[in-house]
């Protein structure tokens, strides 16, 4: 088990370097260049020269690219001040620290990915094993319509709806906001109420039909029906035997969905107006802010890869195969 | 009714209610296709103590048949018929709660293939402790205690470690004495063993038939022996009931069935066995064509299609008239009893080797 968590570790630690590569020969590689945030309005091609010495952006890129990579692990030193390790780089548009910035933004980011996510996963897991307890029932069938219903929705479709629903014509919850959940629990659970709501409803139905269908198939397991055969009763039968073996495809799909959680998280930022890691993504795209793009790029990417890891360690968990093997 | 030399070791006729009653038992499946009918009017009877081989193709309904007795078919789609009175106490249309509490306790079930039949996720010793725990009311404790009890009973070598090991750990003979052990682990008056050896090495085969052997003498169990495996039933079993098509073709006790059969599919079913003794040139006979369809069978007797002697039967009656299995010791077949002996002693018998 160790060593194939070692060994998922090395492979995340290769993506990153990939990843990074990747990304800093093809932001570092278009016709912008960086040096013209920083050196504002009434600019000379001579102050140009000088911010690209004091910033290490005459040298050629792969050098570039190590200084980079170095200042990761070891910090880094600008004209504009030191940027201690880990140093994603200087934002010329924010003046500051690429890391400040996003230790600043990620707090809303994790709040509202973990919160759909919890969100998505007991609601459709939970209408998908009722509609297979029920199968063929009414309140199978209605699960299994509205469930397709809500998987053609979108997030920028259904946002501002259930916005003018629930605040803006009833009152019922306020604009949705974010309260660091250290500074007031409850503020942080009413702000991100319908953020949560929105971003896991595109999540939910496919987790329900997954449950329902996972379920039914494992319900017919010879060893459930040995189970049953030893006079456990339905109910266990159904939580302790089949319930567990469905686990194992839904927690493959649900480690693919990292990623378009995501996305989903950009997306839910934009349409809410909260300051996370997405909505940091889309401005710095908008302002060039390359710096800005790498950082943000390498840490989402080390945030699904430590996460699709964990989801990895939860297979052990759930199937002792795994664990020993 | 022919007249048998009964062995001491058969149940005395005195005309007190068998262990196990089945009557009349008639098990339906509906389908897409149309309805199956999987059981078609079978009745049995099985003492305690006594081994019962039920012999039979795939699909002939050996294992609906049983898993009926369990009452483990899914209502909604099987209709089940006629009576099933263990120990006096009817179980065709029993409450669920009824039936979890025999369940494991009363009656047990050990199933063909152990890898499949024991949860991946839960030690060994966790899925034998379960059905005890929940049966008698002990503690996890002891439900431990008693696995390992049980582990050693079934002949596993340190049941004090394996109890904690998963299934996958076990060897496949291992595995199905985990299962044996599981089923026994109540002391359940009826033990239904479906298939317990074909998923195995035969080198295995013969000591899980010895286990169950030693524990029905320990535990006076009445056991069900699945199987199509004559062989096993020769060496395991009391009494043989021969299936076809859902329905009982023939019964006796093992050596009446093995040494003068009264049915042409049983004559089929010891052609196509496999003998040590026999000569290696002799070609093996296997019964012509396949098991007929439950969706529609053959009407008459359902095996006339593949039988090479409805022509020794007058008229048509193989095809439209059903043959009647007596009570007792007999075949479900339209040939006088005279002709069956003759048949099978110059046709079969020399060809057995």
């Amino acid at each position: 088990m160790l060593q194939f968590l070692l060994r998922r570790s090395i492979g995340a630690v290769v993506i990153l370097i990939l990843i990074s590569a990747f990304t800093f020969f093809l932001f570092f590689s278009i016709p912008q260049d960086p040096a013209l945030l920083a050196c504002g309005k009434n600019c000379t091609p001579d102050a140009i020269k000088i911010i690209h010495q004091n910033l290490g952006l005459d040298k050629p890129v792969p050098v570039q690219y190590w200084n980079f990579m170095v200042g990761i692990f070891a910090g880094r030193d600008f004209a504009v001040g030191h940027c201690s390790a880990p140093c994603f780089g200087y934002s010329f548009a924010n003046n500051q620290p690429v890391w400040n910035t996003i230790v600043d933004r990620f707090p809303t980011t994790l709040s509202l990915t973990v919160g759909g996510a919890f969100v998505f996963l007991l609601v459709g897991l939970g209408t998908g094993m009722l509609a297979a307890w029920k199968r063929g029932t009414a309140v199978d069938k209605t699960f299994s319509s509205v469930s397709l219903v809500l998987s053609s929705m979108q997030i920028y479709f259904l946002g501002p709806i259930v916005l003018g629903l629930l605040v803006y014509s009833t009152d019922i919850l306020s604009s949705p906001k974010y309260v660091p959940f250290t500074e007031n629990p409850g503020q942080w659970f009413v702000g991100l109420l319908i953020p949560w709501i929105v971003l896991s409803v595109i999540f939910t139905a496919n987790y329900t039909r997954m449950s329902r269908s996972t379920m039914i198939e494992q319900l017919q397991e010879e060893h459930v029906r040995t189970a049953k055969a030893k006079g456990m009763s339905s109910r266990y039968v159904f939580f302790r035997y089949a319930w567990r073996g469905s686990l194992i495809p839904i927690v493959t799909i649900f480690g693919m969905d990292l990623g378009s959680l995501f996305g989903g998280a950009i997306i839910t930022e934009q349409t809410f107006s909260l300051a996370g890691i997405g909505r940091l993504a889309v401005e710095s795209v908008i302002k060039t802010d390359l710096p800005m793009i790498m950082g943000v790029m390498l840490f989402s990417a080390f945030m699904i890869l430590l996460f699709n890891i964990i989801v990895d360690a939860a297979y052990a968990w759930i199937d002792p195969r795994v664990r020993l093997s | 009714m022919t007249t048998l030399t009964k062995t001491e070791d058969s149940p005395a006729p005195t005309g007190a209610d068998p262990f196990l009653s089945v009557r009349d038992l008639y098990v339906r499946f509906s389908t897409e296709d149309g309805i199956v009918k999987a059981v078609d009017g079978l009745s049995f009877d099985l003492e305690r103590g006594r081994t019962l081989g039920i012999v039979g193709e795939s699909g002939s309904g050996k294992s609906v048949t049983n898993l009926a007795v369990l009452g483990l078919h899914n209502p909604k789609s099987t209709t089940i018929s006629g009576e099933i009175l263990l120990d006096g106490q009817e179980l065709t249309g029993a409450r669920e709660k009824t039936l979890e509490r025999l369940r494991g306790n009363k009656m047990a079930m050990i199933f063909q293939d152990p890898l499949t039949a024991l949860s991946p996720y839960y030690t060994v010793g966790r899925q034998i402790a379960e059905p005890f725990v929940k049966h008698t009311g002990a503690s996890k404790r002891e439900g431990r205690l008693r696995a390992v009890e049980m582990l050693g009973k079934v002949g596993i070598p340190q049941p004090q470690t394996r109890v904690d090991d998963y299934p996958h750990q076990f060897s496949g003979g291992m595995r199905q004495r985990a299962m044996i052990a599981m089923s026994l682990v109540c002391n359940p008056s009826l033990l239904i063993a479906d298939e317990p050896t074909t998923a195995l090495d035969v080198t295995v085969q013969a000591q899980i038939l010895d286990l169950l052997k030693d524990l029905q003498q320990e535990f006076g169990s009445a056991i069900i022996l699945i199987t199509h495996d004559l062989g096993v039933v020769a060496n395991t079993a009391d009494d043989i009931l021969v299936m076809y098509a859902g329905r009982a073709v023939e019964r006796g006790s093992v050596k009446e069935v093995l040494q003068s059969p009264r049915h042409p599919y049983t004559w089929g079913l010891l052609g196509s066995m496999p003998r040590l003794s026999g000569d290696v040139e002799q070609p093996l006979k296997p019964i012509p064509g396949t098991p007929p369809s439950l969706l529609n069978p053959p009407p008459g007797c359902p095996f006339h299609p593949r039988c090479a002697y409805t022509g020794e039967v007058g008229g048509d009656r193989c095809s439209s008239e059903r043959p009647v299995l007596p009570e007792g010791r007999g075949g479900a077949c339209h040939l006088t009893a005279e002709r069956k002996q003759s048949i099978f002693i110059e046709d079969i018998q020399p060809a057995l080797g």
